[in-house]
């Protein structure tokens, strides 16, 4: 598995070696093969990141940055050099760089509250879109009820594309202190031209913040090209464990920023009357961390870094098409976003059938797909799709076959409520 | 593919998703609830109009769902009509039984018929995620009954 692309650009890639290395794939539920098409929600774990977390728990596990004896400073290096990897595989210029939180939800809570409430005066503004998750909305409100910012919403176009002219008339008027967009829409899979928007939000003067949860496991990220303030993603998305996140902050704003929460590991010096802060990221992360989980974490991002990430992205291109020459094919079936740059995630709806009674018998032909709204509210009701859509979400573990068994399930499902 | 979920999916429950019965607005109304799985997206809106001797004179809602909850809310709007306000909830619990065990054994007397016309429901008992389905419609009849305006949730 060396990552090459062939000529006619598509991955040289054994995706059946790839499925032999995720233990859950060969098992049954009620009799059918497991056809697992929500990796969206959370990816499953290749038995590299599962061995890892069990020797670590078994032969070098003890807390960190605490002990002044071996095993703990075992841990301690483990630990570290899962943040070196996790700045590697962002390309951020430092491993210091890189704040380990518990995944990407608490990534943004810590950024709302150490740089909006740290930094941002009442009377600015934070930007998102139409298309974010919950996770990169309620933080914003909740920073706008109990600061003072404004919060303003960035329309999508009826593609599923972020709407740059509208997001320039929000810039317009120089009061935004942030725009905190996706990097890929969990809904409708549309990527996100992180660049540009990085470069009008600073030409604007604000900083700029990209949900990668979606994003950072489909194609390679690079926060210094983007020109990002904040980066985030999450382990376990990422084929690692949960209870993990990763936010990239830039430099100057991790040691501009206030403290998230106190605690243990992120002081300098405590005393009754004042505390000091430890220098950054130290300083954004208070109590024992997920040390496991980082080294699970680890062992994730080189289990994909030796797939190789343009390897992943072109076979992930090739489920696209392939299932965009499929799905449309099922009759009565509607697939929301149009994007023209997009990733393996497609939300849909039949006709005939209610989004929860379709995921009750995909899950019967063995299919697991996601149910529901997706923790995107606002944008179902954008899309006119309030009561709900099914998503089917691709991993690296995706086969073509699988998405020719959904498109008959979903045939023979709705001749089932006919 | 499907067959083995016609148990979960009867004929009755089919008919009554795609057709739900007393699927209006009450104008005459004395009991109003409204009922919300934020899970899913369902959402349902009961009316009841009570006689002066406490008999629910008739029933009737709108919403949007999955075929289990407008089958379910159907169901019930027919069931509850004609019974008194202690009738409807005890069907209620009754209801919630066999929405959670597929039985319902303890099930009072004088109210078989009514729990046979909901049998058909019995099936969601397989189907942990699907039970709110059912019962959304119950949680908004008790709410519609005991707490004017508050919001029922499955949740």
């Amino acid at each position: 598995m060396d990552g090459a692309v062939n000529p006619r650009g598509e991955a040289d890639f054994d995706v059946e070696r790839i499925r032999a290395d995720f233990p859950i794939l060969a098992t049954e539920h009620r009799g059918k093969k497991l056809v697992f098409l929500d990796s969206g929600a959370s990816a499953q774990k290749p038995r590299q990141v599962i061995d890892t977390m069990i020797r670590t728990m078994e032969t070098a596990y003890a807390n960190v940055h605490r002990g002044a004896y071996h095993l703990s400073e075992t841990a301690t290096a483990a630990y570290e050099a899962a943040r070196a990897a996790c700045a590697r595989f962002l390309n951020a210029p430092r491993p210091e760089d890189i704040i380990f939180t518990s995944n990407s939800t608490m990534a943004i809570n810590l950024v709302a509250h150490s740089y909006g409430r740290g930094i941002m005066k009442p009377g600015q503004a934070v930007v998102i879109s139409e298309m974010e998750h919950h996770a990169n909305l309620v933080p914003w409100q909740m920073l706008r009820d109990g600061h003072g910012t404004e919060l303003r919403v960035c329309r999508i176009t009826d593609a599923g594309e972020l709407d740059l002219n509208h997001l320039a008339e929000l810039l317009a008027d120089g009061k935004v202190g942030l725009v905190a967009v996706t990097h890929m829409s969990n809904v409708l899979g549309s990527v996100t031209p992180a660049t540009l928007i990085a470069r009008m939000a600073h030409e604007a003067g604000a900083k700029v913040l990209f949900d990668g949860s979606q994003a950072a496991v489909h194609r390679r990220v690079d926060v210094q090209a983007i020109d990002a303030d904040f980066y985030c993603f999450t382990g376990h998305k990422l084929y690692g464990p949960t209870g993990i996140g990763v936010l990239y902050a830039r430099a100057a704003l991790q040691k501009a920023m206030p403290p998230f929460l106190g605690g243990g590991d992120m002081i300098a010096s405590v005393t009754f009357e004042r505390t000091t802060w430890a220098e950054p990221p130290a300083k954004f992360e208070a109590g024992t961390p997920p040390i496991i989980e980082a080294v699970g974490l680890h062992a994730a991002i080189d289990y994909v870094e030796a797939i190789g990430l343009p390897a992943i992205e072109a076979h992930e291109r090739a489920l696209v098409d392939h299932a965009m020459a499929t799905l449309p094919h099922v009759e009565g079936l509607t697939i929301y976003g149009k994007a023209q740059d997009r990733g393996g995630v497609f939300a849909f709806a039949l006709d005939n059938a209610h989004a929860h009674d379709l995921s009750t018998l995909l899950d019967r032909a063995g299919i697991a797909v996601r149910a529901g709204r997706h923790c995107t509210e606002p944008l179902h009701e954008r899309l006119g799709a309030g009561a709900g859509t099914c998503r089917a979400s691709f991993g690296l573990y995706t086969t073509k076959a699988e998405i020719d068994y959904l498109a008959e399930a979903l045939a023979s499902a709705r001749r089932f409520f006919a | 593919m499907f067959d083995d979920l016609r148990d979960l999916y009867q004929e009755v429950i089919l008919d009554h998703g795609r057709k739900p019965r007393n699927f209006r607005r009450l104008e005459n109304g004395t009991h109003h609830a409204r009922g919300d799985n934020p899970l899913c997206g369902d959402k349902m809106e009961l009316w009841l109009a009570l006689n002066e001797d406490g008999t629910i004179a008739d029933a009737a809602f709108q919403g949007r769902g999955c075929a289990i909850s407008m089958a379910s809310a159907s169901l019930m709007t027919e069931t509850v009509k004609g019974k008194s306000v202690a009738d409807a909830h005890k069907l209620g619990e009754q209801f919630r039984e066999l929405a959670m065990t597929g039985t319902c054994p303890h099930c009072a007397a004088g109210l078989e018929d009514e729990m046979e016309r909901l049998a058909p429901l019995s099936g969601v008992h397989e189907f942990p995620s699907r039970v709110k389905c059912a019962t959304l419609a119950w949680h908004t009849l008790n709410s519609a009954l005991d707490n004017q305006g508050k919001e029922a949730s499955s949740e």
